[in-house]
């Protein structure tokens, strides 16, 4: 089983992004997934994860996972120390940052992007979790643009969609080229 | 609408069949983990996809009470509820049992207060066991989006006559989204016919219901209710048959048992924890141990025959109660002993107290537990409570 946690902070996004992952591979992929949120009273603001588990048979196991494959951190504020420690052998930490230097030996390996100035310059907000869902896919394969297309879809208004599809498609590409690697 | 597969939260797939039910009163309170589910059956009522009336009260108090109003005009009736809100309905229970009428009310298991808190366990619930309401307790969100159009047929069978109280874990299944088979329209019509009764007023013909009783009838009363009770295990059986025939999904009578034919060590369980204990046993299973798993999908009634019916080879058997009865032991392990006294040969038995306001239950512990039960080759400790990821040590 494969496991990605996302980090944010309450009103990020960081559990509507779960969501689409595990909707993408599921629905319109061949793949079973569960997306959970923290759990718990919702704190606008407040650090959350969220985990999206994915396998290709039905996952029964329903406990917290105790360590991850990916780790896609939305607001670099909730880096912390011992963050890497959550990552698998092979783990990668996809992090938005405007300054990659600052976070070099927080894990094995780490992706950062400035999703922050991406959402800006497409969404005229910094809403950055599906931009860093299209970090994810570009990094893992785990499924396609087009399967999270079909996923953003069924969650936005058309207009709405339509540009984060192309934020996600920017991410996507800029994870691809390495050009913030 | 044909059958679709989506990706949704437990709340989200009770609410779906609540909707393909086709009830024609909702009467509810929001509360959290239990939200979700009057949210959305309001919105389907507004657009339309539902034509149910939608009865918003200031409590839950009322809620049941006029959900017992409605099934006494004849009416197909769902209510939703959690933890404390649960707790404000205590009153109206046993009268809508007691008056027999089949309301069906989604539980999303809350801890109660206090310490107070929002997470899970079965500590609400299981106080109402005596509530005279069938309770089932179910393992995903395909399962609670399935047992609720089973529970109305089951509820409204005329042998039966019985609410039924159909339970999902708070957060771990109410919030967790995951991929479920959407049944068409169709299928469920074909399944769950209209509500049809005798037992309702009108004012063409009028009869006296959730009437008063002296010592002279109550007896013959309490005997009736506890009949139409135990004769619904054969009633469920069935409900599930013809819900696999029609649907392709089934999941067992009272209970289902899961690798237990060989087993020595058996584990019980009630609700979600039951998916990862499922795990657990594949692995065990692969290093050729011989372990096995009993999901207890109904507590009432409650699945005697099952725990006789288990076979002479279990030597052990472990209870995981997310629940206690302070100064005793959990309730779901209570009952369990008291159906193994119906045994010629009695395993060992030892309870599990975990999962308390959400707390973890790791697979890790669960392994440890079946290591457990296998290692007291048949001799209980003695004490047989044990508290699962306690700070401190078992005492």
């Amino acid at each position: 089983m494969l496991d990605v946690r996302w980090y944010g902070r309450g009103g990020q996004g960081a559990f509507t992004a779960a969501r689409l992952l595990g909707q993408a591979v599921s629905v319109y992929g061949d793949s079973y997934a569960l997306a959970s949120p923290s759990f718990g009273p919702e704190r606008r603001g407040a650090p959350v994860w969220s985990c999206t588990k994915i396998d290709g048979e039905k996952i029964v196991d329903r406990s917290q996972p105790v360590s991850c494959d990916y780790l896609v951190v939305l607001d670099e504020t909730l880096v912390s120390e011992n963050m890497g420690g959550y990552l698998r052998e092979g783990g990668v930490m996809i992090l938005n940052t405007a300054r990659p230097g600052k976070h070099t030996g927080v894990t094995h390996k780490l992706v950062t992007l400035n999703a922050t100035r991406m959402a800006l310059d497409i969404l005229g907000r910094p809403i950055t979790n599906v931009a860093m869902l299209g970090a994810l896919l570009g990094i893992s394969g785990l499924t396609g643009t087009a399967e999270a297309g079909r996923a953003l879809e069924r969650t936005f208004s058309p207009s709405v969609c339509e540009k984060n599809k192309q934020l996600m498609r920017r991410a996507y590409d800029a994870v691809k080229g390495g050009a913030n690697e | 609408m044909t059958g679709s597969k989506e990706f949704i939260s437990g709340n989200e797939a009770v609410a779906m069949g609540v909707r393909l039910a086709r009830p024609g009163v909702i009467s509810a309170y929001p509360i959290s983990p239990q939200t979700i589910v009057v949210e959305k059956l309001s919105e389907y009522v507004d657009d339309g996809s539902l034509a149910a009336r939608y009865i918003r009260v200031e409590s839950e108090h009322s809620a049941i009470s006029a959900a017992l109003g409605a099934s006494a005009l004849g009416a197909r009736t769902f209510t939703a509820t959690s933890s404390q809100g649960l707790l404000y309905m205590v009153e109206g229970l046993p009268f809508v049992s007691g008056g027999r009428f089949p309301v069906v009310m989604m539980n999303a298991n809350r801890t109660i207060a206090v310490p107070w808190s929002i997470f899970n366990d079965h500590n609400d619930s299981l106080l109402l066991l005596n509530s005279g309401w069938m309770q089932v307790y179910v393992e995903d969100a395909q399962e609670g989006l399935d047992v609720v159009i089973q529970a109305f047929r089951i509820a409204e069978d005329p042998t039966v006559m019985t609410p039924v109280m159909v339970n999902l874990d708070g957060f771990i299944l109410t919030h967790t989204y995951e991929l479920v088979t959407i049944p068409s329209q169709d299928q469920v019509d074909a399944y769950l016919p209209p509500y049809a009764t005798d037992h309702k007023m009108t004012l063409e013909k009028p009869v006296s219901l959730c009437i008063g009783a002296g010592p002279d009838w109550q007896t013959e009363f309490r005997y009736q209710q506890h009949g139409a009770m135990l004769r619904a295990g054969a009633v469920i059986r069935k409900a599930d048959r013809e819900f696999g025939d029609i649907f392709g999904r089934t999941y067992g009578g009272l209970t289902e048992m899961y690798r237990c034919d060989d087993a020595e060590a058996v584990l019980v369980t009630l609700g979600s924890i039951t998916n990862t204990v499922r795990a657990v046993v594949d692995s065990l299973r692969a290093e050729g141990r011989k372990v096995g798993l009993v999901k207890i999908r109904y507590m009432r009634p409650f699945p005697l025959e099952d725990f006789i019916g288990l076979g002479d080879q279990v030597k052990a058997i472990g209870v995981i109660d997310k629940d206690i009865s302070y100064g005793y032991e959990g309730t779901v392990f209570s009952n369990v002993n008291s159906a193994l006294t119906r045994r010629r040969k009695i395993p060992a038995t030892v309870n599990y107290i975990g999962g308390l306001a959400g707390r973890d239950i790791s697979k890790k512990n669960i392994e440890t537990m079946y290591r457990e039960l296998l290692d007291m080759d048949g001799n209980a400790p003695e004490d047989r409570v044990k508290f699962v990821n306690l700070r401190w040590d078992n005492e």
